[in-house]
């Protein structure tokens, strides 16, 4: 993905980011190229998860209430066609998971990329403004980090769940847990950023292009935001895995997103209800994808942040 | 020193009155109240006049105060759904969330200090790797997910413990407790483990950073050049110094804990407040949520409010650089 970026010659920042160095780090590290490799494959299966599902789990069509709890290929009663077994409708746990994969990278994504706008232009401003402005913003995220992101994410997800009303299903439910999620992981993004800039805004460059009358904003966009997005992608790593986790408890919990499209903790949840009766694949399955995808992003974030070796804390 | 504590807790207050608002708004903007009270029957007529004895039709403002005041006095209404008081379920839940909680804490004290310290003193040997890779997961794995594996291992395949609730409790005035049954003991050990995993490996990680830091400064040197014994610099010494940032953190943590517990609360169906929580978020009980949102909050404005109050207490280093970052103007 990075690579292609590089090619391309698009992006100064991600550019510089991706010097020789860190692809040294990268190549030295072996749970790191594992990390890499196993995040690659989730994301890969996830964008074209229609294509490599064995089966495509919510046409109805292809769906057969006699498969039903079907046991992994390996085990007694296993059938060839359900590699990983099938679930309570007959559904294909493998593509069940690829399926709801996509749900939770796309989910993560997105809060992300949220998370990241909203504390990116906060620290800018932050930062670049001071005074007042700053004042209040800095005030706001040191309430909110004496609060775990967690329940930041479920105390923001279970109020707007309200204010919407009981029949929080479909898109809206997307929209209610990406918001609840970003709204949890965008102090990390804007502390950093205001540090960063307040020590760059001071440079010479700075000043000039004060001095030749560039705007504030051009000055913050242009200037300030190249430089200080080295930790920026750093806590976007680290924070995608985050992120995930959160989204798939919030699933797990039933106040995350809709049913009718499952991610990989609405999976567990439902299946949480058949480990009782033996049928421990549906549940088991999207656990182990869950925790594997975690620990794959959490590693590729450690292993980011010390070859960046920005000074984060 | 005197201006920081009574800007921390003008801060406090700020945060709680926020929480507040937040509730407030959940009460008076969700649904009507007045639908939620009366019968489909009632006549409009009898709607007006319940609203104005209620006092629906004063200005916001007035209804705020007036919200703030009765949430101080601990009045929360009555749960949609269980059609009681809110301080009465809460006050049934109480004691199941903090026995919970308490006792995961003591556990993540108790194994995670010792594991803390050892890691740190045998930096090399196979088992503080073994520890510390564990860690990892335990840091990076969901709680839930933690909870499911123990079930499936300890429930379902060995059927050792119970998967659910919290087995029988016995009533001492006020408070019951699961800890004098035999059936209630064996209902906490999944839950207290689950909650405590993940906070078990973070002191841990704590102890032992902290622990190589201290052992790196010049007065262990001079301990060690006077000659004094391993035991007494490591545990006399390194160790109480540690022991500050453990401490206060830990506290910090009383209050993730207290957050984690939803979660392992759903998992094992344990009749505690997080579980009430989830439920009123499902069942849009606004009464008992907007009770929750601001005891949650009250919780950890108080335990923030008293670990700063503590760095001062413990250590004077602390109180230098504080002020020195308080009074740093914001430029």
């Amino acid at each position: 993905m990075t690579a292609v970026t590089r090619e391309n010659g698009v992006g100064g920042a991600f550019r510089r980011g991706w010097d020789s160095d860190l692809a040294y780090s990268f190549r030295r590290s072996k749970v790191t190229m594992l990390a890499g490799a196993i995040t690659f494959l989730f994301i890969s299966a996830a964008l074209f998860a229609p294509w490599v599902a064995p089966h495509n789990p919510y046409d109805m069509a292809n769906v057969s209430l006699l498969d039903a709890f079907t046991p992994p290929a390996w085990e007694d009663g296993g059938d060839a066609r359900f590699l990983l077994g099938t679930d309570d409708l007959g559904r294909d746990v493998l593509s069940t998971i690829i399926y709801g994969s996509r749900i939770s990278l796309g989910v993560g994504f997105a809060s992300v990329l949220i998370a990241a706008t909203l504390g990116i232009s906060l620290g800018l401003i932050s930062g670049y403004v001071g005074g007042k402005t700053d004042a209040i913003i800095m005030r706001i995220a040191e309430v909110q980090l004496s609060f775990p992101d967690i329940l930041i994410a479920l105390l923001i997800d279970g109020t707007l769940r309200s204010f919407i009303g009981p029949g929080t299903h479909g898109n809206i439910a997307f929209v209610v847990v990406i918001s609840a999620i970003s709204l949890a992981y965008w102090v990390q993004y804007a502390r950093t950023v205001r540090g960063a800039t307040m020590v760059e805004k001071n440079k010479e460059y700075i000043q000039a292009a004060r001095v030749i009358g560039r705007s504030s904003i051009y000055i913050m966009l242009r200037h300030l935001l190249p430089n200080v997005m080295g930790p920026v992608l750093v806590i976007a790593t680290i924070s995608l895995a985050l992120a995930i986790v959160t989204e798939a408890t919030l699933s797990f919990l039933g106040v995350g997103v809709p049913p009718t499209q499952p991610s990989l903790g609405t999976l567990i949840r439902v299946g949480n209800d058949f480990l009782f009766s033996g049928e421990w694949w549906i549940t088991i399955f999207p656990g182990a994808a869950l925790a594997i995808m975690g620990l794959s992003v959490n590693l590729l974030g450690d292993w980011l942040r010390d070859a960046l070796n920005p000074k984060l804390r | 020193m005197l201006a920081f504590i009574f800007r921390r807790i003008l801060q406090s207050i700020v945060v709680m009155l926020g929480v507040a608002l937040v509730s407030f708004s959940l009460f008076t903007y969700v649904g009507d109240p007045i639908t939620n009270l009366v019968g489909i029957q009632s006549s409009d007529e009898q709607r007006a006049q319940l609203r104005e004895s209620l006092g629906l039709d004063d200005p916001v403002l007035v209804q705020f105060a007036r919200f703030v005041g009765r949430a101080a006095r601990l009045e929360f209404g009555i749960s949609y759904q269980q059609k009681r008081k809110v301080v009465d379920i809460i006050a049934e839940r109480l004691p199941a969330t903090l026995e919970l909680s308490m006792l995961s804490a003591l556990l993540a004290l108790t194994l995670g200090v010792p594991m803390g310290i050892y890691t740190a003193l045998h930096r090399d040997s196979w088992f503080s790797h073994l520890l510390l890779s564990l860690s990892l997961i335990g840091v990076s794995l969901p709680t839930f997910l933690i909870g499911i594996t123990l079930i499936y291992i300890f429930a379902v395949q060995l059927n050792m413990l119970p998967s659910f609730g919290r087995g029988e409790v016995v009533h001492l005035g006020f408070w019951s407790t699961g800890l004098l049954t035999a059936s209630g003991l064996k209902a906490t050990i999944m839950p207290a483990i689950t909650l405590a995993l993940f906070q078990m490996t973070l002191i841990m990680r704590l102890v032992r950073a902290e622990m190589l830091e201290v052992l790196r400064t010049d007065y262990i040197k001079f301990a060690r050049a006077r000659g004094l014994t391993n035991r007494s610099i490591r545990f006399g010494h390194a160790l109480k110094n540690t022991l500050v940032p453990v401490i206060t953190i830990t506290g910090l943590q009383l209050g993730s804990i207290m957050a984690f517990a939803i979660i392992t609360e759903t998992v094992f169906q344990w009749p505690g407040l997080g579980l009430m929580f989830i439920q009123a978020i499902n069942e849009v009980d606004i009464p008992v949520m907007s009770a929750y949102l601001l005891l949650i909050a009250c919780f950890f404005v108080i335990i923030n409010l008293i670990v700063d109050l503590l760095y001062f207490a413990v250590d004077p280093r602390l109180r230098v650089g504080r002020e020195a970052a308080a009074g740093r103007s914001p430029t």
